[in-house]
Order: structure tokens, then C-alpha cells, then sequence
């Protein structure tokens, strides 16, 4: 290849391969294609960003604050770094420009902590050294004196009088329209008038409900390689989920133009959000450029719950009204979410939050309201559902308690209520795609329930595996008793409120060894949700061919934007497919060029690329594309983009908000045993509208995947922060529970495909809508099953004894 | 100190090992073998599994000293341990990779990069097949487990199969893909052993 940028001085040891793949009967979108990552996934060979190595590398280390707001009086370095091995520590002050802290959409987070610290583990100092162990040890050496300074950890103590200031000199575009500098956004959303349509209301239902912090828990842990360049650049490998939005905020902080921090994706072990923000990154460049040194981080388990956002804990106030025959008069609802201390995410899941308040509901007249705060809690940002689901969570519990006043079917009674396509959303924007809510329960209502007492054996008595408490043998049945609950909600798909939601996609195409062979380039990471599957299915089918190559993802080629807001598939494939049309315009010109001549067909017939030649419609063969291409390669880079969105007005959240939206419907079945407060869910079955099944192998994994993490909030799942000192008191696996292959129950899949037609394919995002239902599902389910009112996640066995 | 120990078929020694470090780390960091994988080193994911003297274990949790002269199995030699078991044992003793070859271990060559030639234990296929692998960061030791299980148990039950795998996090899949691979590498070997007309 051409033009290629200077590269480090040596690669890596271990580095991201081209993923080639070709041969395979179902090849094409609409087929259940096979991962083209997944041998070497089962064989252990797919480089992880934990797996990179480089001779000769160093190790990094990051310590981490103690407390969770104190001034820094002093560090002292120097014992730290006369330990043998260590080749470097910075702090603040080593920092090589002004340029000292990052963020997302607000540049409040330090790269490392300076004059004071705002939450427990924020990054302190860095050390390299040639062996994990020596640094830790020598980063344990580093003295920091401390002034602790009292703790903001909810609204009460961030907007009272008096109250300390998380940022004292705030300068972002929100500072003009919040009530307090604590509040980092806030969306108020007021359509018709909720109080004069409060008064045509037979019944009004309130309810308050605590949606707890929740961690993304992502397996692989945050981790990567910087290699110095020998023209003062750095290569940096690294698992994230939008290269070039980590590559705008590092390359102002080393001080290089961005051309000289070149990325790679290296292997992803999951993300859900928890890679948005920059962790290690900065941190491994200012190390390897200071060393002269490769450096690599690892993140222990302990490290990656202080360093990555969590989602955000809310308290959402609920009032709904509506008349006797069933019908919603009107909602009011107030969302306050924990941003912790940075904003990260937090305006944009604030825009979510209130945005969709109302869920998958008609509702005229509403009057919403949502803020998110800087507190001294962790910094909470995106996760899977990003702000629909503490919303989701609340108004689904509403729905069930007002059909219960109005002595109604909670499925009929939603259904009564559901939104449908043209219906307006609080915003004023009109669903102008198919929302078959009332379809998708309608379909997961129908499904057959398990049978009741599953854990009874022909003669044998009870399997206790079976059984709320399993192994532990708890119980053999008495006192367990079942419930069924339902839940449906909305997602939107896609960046929101005005963003430039583009991707780019290279696609080139050319014959190798007789064999035409596509080969697609993009900035996508891939972290697990098939895109390159379904990138090499796409150009397959624009292209005609069978052999396509997915190159590794990097900053050589343009903007994927992020892998998030179940938008990759959308827009990224989006690109892809627009890239290869003109692809194949080209390679059809060049056709006309070398063969318009010996056939009429060339210049009047609709040409397809098929089975790798170029065919009319009618299905007569024109020319191979071997034959056409030769010694020629067509090789296109275009940005592709949706249709735009506009913001949300500030005053009445009126605004076009939205690209896409997405609907899944849960029903659970649980087991309770009322005793020991010990629940067993026995069943999540779902039913989701996807546009269209690029990949229904995929498609049904990515749904069962968003389903557990919704089962995993609902009972077991929280970060617990401490209300006195905001210090986290779980950051591990044994503490932090997510959910086994004994807690998660069978997860059976209606898909349904209603086109968009608006989209790609027509599809529709699909990754997070599951995660929206499936947690108030299951609340609904336990409620069922003890009457106990129930308004925290997670369900804890206190809450179900009440002791 | 050096540590001598057999993986994957193969003698391999290790030398200037650390007294706590892990044998996660020696097989990582110093063998070339990145399969098992580093999810929490608390002993709690099971993404580390592999087995030593044939028992599953987290090697996260073995330090690297006790496993001086016993022979360990990770994710890269599976498909090995998978044949020589269906063909009774390891005839040369020298099946696996060798540390030379661990050293300089680098994904294979353009061409063959996805290894959609690659010999597979039955497991791994089945994984594959199934969409049981999503991010794949678990999947290492998810195979080492499930493939244990199958040795011990031909035809588990769902029970025995989610018993069996309890000590498995996986983040992505929601763990239905992951039974069904289990379920299809069984049946799989079901449908062998009644060819063979054993």
C-alpha cells in the first residue's frame, strides 16, 4: 500500500490480523454466517489488547486515589523511583502541554489528578517498570499527603446551600441553563399541559424508584501497547470503541498532531459502553514517549471497576393518571441521575433520559424534567440502554400499578396505550417507522409458559438445582412460590440531538489468484457484536464475491464513529454497503469499457455482481469479474451518513431528537422463596422487532446477551458506593456479582423483522433495547409472585423478608 | 527461580521466574501462550481455566512453582489433547508446541489468518458453530471446562451442563449459544461413536 504513515520502529510481537473469509454456503445478509474471528477465538490465538507484547516492553501501573475529594498537599516520587526496575513515575506535573485534561463532550476529566482529587481512584501517578509487580510495589512507595474535603453523593448535599463544588470554574455550554453548578445538564420536556389533563384522570398512581449503579463488567480488561515512533510519534494498540474519538482527545495532550498517534484496534473483550472514555490510553503514550519504551497496561479486575464509568444510578419520580376505560390522561415524572464526579456521557443520557420518559406510550400531555450531578461518586457514563433504562424500569412499574387501580390486564392494559407508528413522541417527533409494541406483547404473551414446579422429579422428590437457593440447598419447595411479569420499551438507535453520526468505509476490490477478493476497511471496533461478520455478509452481497478480507481496524482510514447506541451495524454498514455500490458502479464502467461491444446488455439491462460475474437481471452472464478486472483494483473511501437530527429545545425538549428507534418486550417467570428472600428466574422469554436480520444467529445472541444484563441488574447487580465517604466497597468479581450460567435462565427469541424503511436493509439497531425490559420484567415477575411493592434494583433478599 | 513443567505435550522451562507469580503470567507473559486469558486473576471468572494433571483449575490462582514437573493443558493445546485422547494418548510425547515456537508465536500468516482450516477439538467447533462465542474473551475457558465435562460425561444433562460451567463468566451470550454448543459437541460425539459402531 501507498502513502503509508512512518510506523514504530519494530511491530509489536503480537498484533491484529487480517480476518480473510471465504467458502462458506451461507454467505450473504439474511444468513447465519459464521464469525470470521471466531477460529482463532477458540483457539486462543486472537490478539487481545492484553495479549499485545513487544520485546523488550515496560509495564505500566497507575495509582489511584484513596479518597474521594481531598486537596493534594504533596507527592513524593522519590522513593518510587529509585526502586530497581522502574524506569519512570509522573505525576501532574509531567505532563509535556497545557492541554491537562479530557473528555468526551466536556473536558473536565484530568489525565492525572492536579491540586485535588473529586472520586475514589481517580489516577494519581504512573510508573514503568519491567515487571508488573516492580511497578505496583514501586507505585505503593509514592507518598501523597491528603486534605480531605466533606463528600457531595446525592442531590440534597450537592445543591444545598454552601454545598463544596465538584468543578468551581465551570466554563462548558450547559453552565448557562442549570439551576446549580453541581447539575451537569438538565431537559425539561413539557408537551400540552399535564395538570388541566390530570383533571379528566379517573385514576392518578405515583410511585419513587432507585435504579442502582450498575457496571458494564466487561471480561477483557482495559489494557494496550504504546510503542514509541522513531519520528517522536506513538503507535498505540488498544481496545476501545471509537478509535478516532480517543485519537482527538490523546493527540492534544502528548502534544503531537494527530497523524503521529497512529491506532490500532487490538482484540476487545467486551464493552457496553465502558470503553467510550479513554482509561489507559493516555497514560501507556506519556510512559513509552518519557521511556522510550514499549509499555504496556493491564488493568487488574480491582483497577477496571475505578477505571471505567458505570451506569448511572437514578431516583425517578412517576405520576401517571388515566381514565377508567384504560386510557393514559397524562405523565409527570422527574429523573435525577448520578454523574459522579466528571460528566463523561452525562448530557447525552440526560437527553435520553427525558426523551424517552414516557416509553413505548401515547401520551399527550406530559411534563418531564431530567438532570444529571456531579457528585464525589463515581463517574457514571454509558452502558448498554445509556439512560432508557432507568427510565424503562420506572414507567413499567407505573404501567403495572395503574392497571392494577383500574383492575386491568397489565398486558392489555399496555397495549391499549401503545404507541404505534405516527404516533408523536413527548418531543413532538413522529414515529415515521414501524413500533409494533403491542405486537411484541402480544408475541411474548403467546409464548408457552415453563411448566410450574420444574424442579419436581418423577419419584426423586426435588432437584435443588433447580430451586431459588440451588446448591445450597436451601429449600426443597416449600415456601417458593412463582410469579409472571411483563415489560416493553423503546430504545433510540443512533447518536441523537444533532450529532454528525457519520462512518467511513474503504472498500477495494481486485482478483487474487484468479479469485475476485473484496477487502474492507473500516475504523469499526468490533467488540464482540459481529460487525465484521456482518461487513464481510454486506459486501458479499453488493459485491458478488465470496473470498472478502476484514483489515484490522485504525486511524489510517477515516471515522466509524463509536461502537454505542446500537448504531454500528446502521451506520457503519451503512457505509459499507454505500461504499461497495459505488464499487461496483465502477467495476461495472469498467466492464462497459472493455465489453460494451460484444453485448447489448451492457449499456440497457440492470447489471448485478453475482456468484463473481457480472450478470443482467435477467440472470444472463455477461463477463467474470476476473475477466473484467484483470490486473485492475477499484478502490473507494466514502463517508456515509443517516438522516440528521436536531437538538432538544432547552425550555419545552421539543425537537426532531431522534434517527431511529427500537422495541423489545419481555415476559419473566420467576420463583421466589418468600422465606430466605432467594429468587430464581425461571424464564426470560423476548420478542424484538429488528428491521432485519442481517445475521439471526447473531442477532437472537445479541439479545439474550442484553437480556442477562438486565436480569443481572435486576438481582444481583450494584456498585455500592458509601453514603459517608463515596468510597466504592466492591470492586471485584466476588463482590460484584454478575449474573452465572446458573443464575440465567432459558432466554427464548421472537425475532420479528418489520423494515425500516428508512434504514440499510431496513434494519434497526438492536443491542440495547433487550437490556431495557427485561429488568422491570423481572421486578414485575417477583412482585407477582410475593404482592411486595418493590421499587430498588437489585432486589435484594432483605427487601423480600423485610428484615 | 526455573520452572520445568510439561504444556501442551512439550517440556518447557522457564527461568528468572518470580516466586508469586502466577501460572496464568508464566504461561502469558514468558511461554508465548496468551490463550487462557487475564479477566479478573481472583479466581471468580474461570476465563484462566486450564488443566493441570488433567483437573480444571484457575491458573490464576496456581503459582507458578507448583507446577514444577506436572503437565498442564491450556486453550492452544486442545485440539491436540482432543485427538490423542480420541486416538488413546499421545504416542511420540513430543505432541504441542514447542517454547521456541511459543516465543515467537504470532497469528498465522495472511491467507489462513481466520483458520477456517485449523484442526479443532470437537468443543471448539461446536462453539463456532453454535455462535457461542461472541467477544471471545471467556471462550478459552469455557472449551477447557466443557471439554472436561465431555470427557467425564458423554451425554450431560442441561443440569449437569450448567453445573459444570457455573464457574464460567461470560458477559456477552446470556450462556443459552453456549449450552447449545455443549448440547451439539454431545451430540456430535454421540453420532461418531454410533458411526464407528462402537
Amino acid at each position: 500500500m501507498t502513502g503509508t504513515p512512518p510506523r514504530a520502529a519494530t511491530a509489536p510481537g503480537r498484533t491484529p490480523t487480517n480476518l480473510t473469509q471465504g467458502g462458506q454456503t451461507k454467505a450473504g445478509i439474511g444468513e447465519s454466517t459464521l464469525r470470521p474471528d471466531g477460529t482463532l477465538k477458540v483457539t486462543g490465538e486472537f490478539a487481545y489488547s492484553s495479549d499485545m507484547w513487544h520485546e523488550d516492553m515496560l509495564w505500566g501501573f497507575t495509582l489511584r486515589s484513596t479518597v474521594a475529594h481531598a486537596e493534594i498537599r504533596s507527592i513524593d516520587t522519590a522513593e518510587a523511583l529509585a526502586t530497581p526496575g522502574v524506569y519512570s513515575v509522573l505525576t501532574y506535573d509531567d505532563l509535556p502541554t497545557d492541554v491537562k485534561n479530557y473528555g468526551l463532550e466536556i473536558q473536565d476529566t484530568p489525565v492525572l489528578a492536579h491540586g485535588k482529587v473529586r472520586h475514589h481512584g481517580e489516577p494519581v501517578a504512573l510508573v514503568a517498570a519491567d515487571h508488573p509487580e516492580t511497578a505496583r510495589r514501586a507505585a505503593a512507595k509514592i507518598k501523597i499527603d491528603y486534605a480531605e474535603l466533606p463528600v457531595v453523593t446525592d442531590e440534597a448535599s450537592a445543591t444545598a446551600e454552601g454545598a463544596p463544588l465538584i468543578h468551581e470554574n465551570r466554563t462548558d455550554h450547559h453552565i448557562g441553563h442549570v439551576p446549580h453548578p453541581n447539575i451537569v445538564h438538565r431537559q425539561p420536556i413539557i408537551r400540552g399541559d399535564a395538570d388541566e389533563a390530570a383533571k379528566k384522570a379517573d385514576v392518578i398512581v405515583s410511585g419513587e424508584y432507585v435504579f442502582g449503579m450498575q457496571d458494564q463488567a466487561f471480561l477483557g480488561p482495559e489494557s494496550g501497547l504504546a510503542v514509541p515512533g522513531e519520528d517522536g510519534g506513538v503507535d498505540l494498540y488498544v481496545a476501545t470503541q471509537w478509535l478516532h474519538s480517543d485519537l482527538r482527545q490523546i493527540a492534544p495532550v502528548l502534544g503531537l498532531p494527530e497523524e503521529k498517534v497512529r491506532m490500532t484496534l487490538s482484540g476487545v473483550g467486551g464493552a457496553f459502553g465502558g470503553r467510550e472514555d479513554l482509561s489507559m490510553q493516555i497514560h501507556a503514550c506519556l510512559l513509552a514517549l518519557r521511556t522510550g519504551k514499549p509499555v504496556k497496561i493491564v488493568y487488574n479486575r480491582f483497577e477496571s471497576f475505578f477505571g471505567h464509568v458505570h451506569r448511572h444510578p437514578a431516583k425517578l419520580w412517576y405520576e401517571h393518571g388515566a381514565t377508567k376505560d384504560g386510557k393514559l390522561t397524562h405523565l409527570k415524572c422527574r429523573i435525577v441521575l448520578d454523574g459522579g464526579a466528571y460528566a463523561s456521557a452525562s448530557p447525552a443520557v440526560v437527553g435520553n433520559a427525558s426523551s424517552l420518559a414516557v416509553g413505548p406510550y401515547a401520551v399527550e400531555d406530559v411534563d418531564i424534567e431530567a438532570i444529571a450531578l456531579y457528585s464525589n461518586n463515581p463517574p457514571c457514563g454509558a452502558m448498554r440502554g445509556f439512560g432508557a433504562v432507568q427510565a424503562c424500569f420506572a414507567y413499567e412499574a407505573q404501567m403495572d400499578k395503574v392497571a392494577k387501580k383500574l383492575g386491568m390486564d397489565p398486558v392489555e392494559f399496555r397495549q391499549l396505550n401503545a404507541m404505534e407508528q405516527g404516533t408523536l413522541m413527548p418531543t413532538g417527533q413522529p414515529v415515521d417507522s414501524p413500533a409494533p409494541v403491542a405486537e411484541l406483547l402480544r408475541r411474548v404473551k403467546a409464548m408457552p409458559l415453563p411448566p410450574e414446579q420444574q424442579w419436581l422429579t418423577a419419584g426423586a422428590g426435588a432437584d435443588v438445582r433447580a430451586l431459588p437457593g440451588g446448591l445450597s440447598n436451601t429449600t426443597h419447595g416449600e415456601g417458593v412460590v412463582r410469579g409472571v411479569g411483563y415489560a416493553v420499551g423503546i430504545k433510540n438507535v443512533g447518536f441523537s440531538e444533532g450529532f454528525d453520526d457519520y462512518s467511513t468505509a474503504r472498500v477495494r476490490m481486485e482478483v487474487v489468484g484468479g479469485e475476485p477478493v473484496a477487502t474492507v476497511h473500516t475504523a469499526m471496533a468490533e467488540v464482540g457484536q459481529g460487525g465484521v461478520t456482518v461487513h464481510a455478509q454486506i459486501a458479499r452481497t453488493e459485491l458478488g464475491v465470496q473470498q472478502v478480507t476484514i483489515q484490522p481496524a485504525d486511524t489510517q482510514v477515516g471515522s466509524a464513529g463509536s461502537t454505542s447506541a446500537s448504531r454500528q451495524t446502521y451506520v457503519t454498514g451503512g457505509a459499507v454497503k454505500n461504499t461497495c455500490e459505488h464499487v461496483r458502479e465502477q467495476v461495472l464502467e469498467l466492464g462497459r469499457r472493455k465489453f460494451g461491444t460484444y453485448h447489448p446488455a451492457w449499456a440497457t439491462a440492470e447489471l448485478l455482481l453475482e456468484g463473481g460475474k457480472v450478470v443482467t437481471d435477467g440472470g444472463e452472464v455477461l463477463a467474470t469479474l476476473a475477466d473484467v478486472l484483470e490486473d485492475a483494483a477499484v478502490d473507494l473511501e466514502l463517508e456515509w451518513r443517516h438522516r440528521p437530527t436536531e437538538p432538544f429545545d432547552l425550555r419545552t425538549g421539543q425537537g426532531n431528537g431522534h434517527v431511529q428507534y427500537s422495541f423489545a418486550a419481555h415476559r419473566a417467570v420467576v420463583e421466589v422463596d418468600t422465606e430466605l428472600g432467594l429468587v430464581k428466574v425461571i424464564e426470560l422469554a423476548c420478542a424484538q422487532d429488528v428491521g432485519k436480520a442481517l445475521n439471526p444467529l447473531s442477532v437472537v445472541g445479541q439479545i439474550q446477551g442484553g437480556t442477562t444484563q438486565g436480569l443481572g441488574v435486576a438481582v444481583m447487580e450494584e456498585i455500592i458506593v458509601d453514603p459517608k465517604t463515596a468510597k466504592v466497597r466492591n470492586p471485584s468479581f466476588t463482590d460484584y456479582l454478575i449474573p452465572t450460567i446458573l443464575d440465567t435462565p432459558t432466554i427464548p427469541v421472537d425475532v420479528l423483522e418489520l423494515a425500516d424503511e428508512h434504514a440499510p436493509y431496513g434494519l434497526r439497531g438492536i443491542g440495547e433495547a433487550p437490556t431495557l425490559s427485561s429488568t422491570p420484567a423481572v421486578l414485575a415477575a417477583i412482585r407477582n409472585a410475593t404482592g411486595l411493592e418493590l421499587n430498588k434494583t437489585p432486589v435484594r433478599p432483605e427487601h423480600l423478608t423485610g428484615t | 527461580m526455573r520452572v520445568t513443567f510439561t504444556v501442551n505435550g512439550r517440556r518447557q522451562e522457564a527461568d528468572d521466574v518470580w516466586e508469586g507469580e502466577s501460572l496464568l503470567y508464566v504461561l502469558r507473559e514468558r511461554m508465548g501462550l496468551p490463550g487462557s486469558k487475564n479477566a479478573c486473576e481472583q479466581g471468580e471468572c474461570g476465563s484462566c481455566t486450564v488443566r493441570l494433571d488433567g483437573v480444571p483449575v484457575c491458573s490464576c490462582l496456581v503459582a507458578a512453582g507448583q507446577v514444577e514437573g506436572r503437565d498442564v493443558v491450556t486453550v492452544e493445546g486442545l485440539a491436540d489433547f482432543a485427538k490423542q485422547r480420541a486416538e488413546g494418548g499421545c504416542a511420540s510425547g513430543v505432541c504441542g508446541t514447542g517454547l521456541d515456537e511459543a516465543q515467537q508465536w504470532q497469528a498465522r500468516p495472511a491467507g489462513s489468518r481466520t483458520g477456517e482450516q485449523a484442526e479443532l477439538a470437537p468443543i471448539q467447533q461446536a462453539f463456532i458453530d453454535a455462535g457461542a462465542v461472541q467477544c471471545g474473551f471467556c471462550t478459552p475457558g469455557l472449551l477447557v471446562a466443557a471439554d472436561e465435562l465431555l470427557e467425564r460425561n458423554d451425554s450431560p444433562s442441561d443440569a449437569d451442563i450448567r453445573e459444570a460451567l457455573s464457574g464460567n463468566l461470560c458477559r456477552c451470550t446470556g450462556y443459552e449459544k453456549i449450552l447449545d454448543a455443549v448440547r451439539l459437541a454431545a451430540a456430535r460425539g454421540e453420532n461418531r461413536t454410533a458411526g464407528q459402531g462402537a
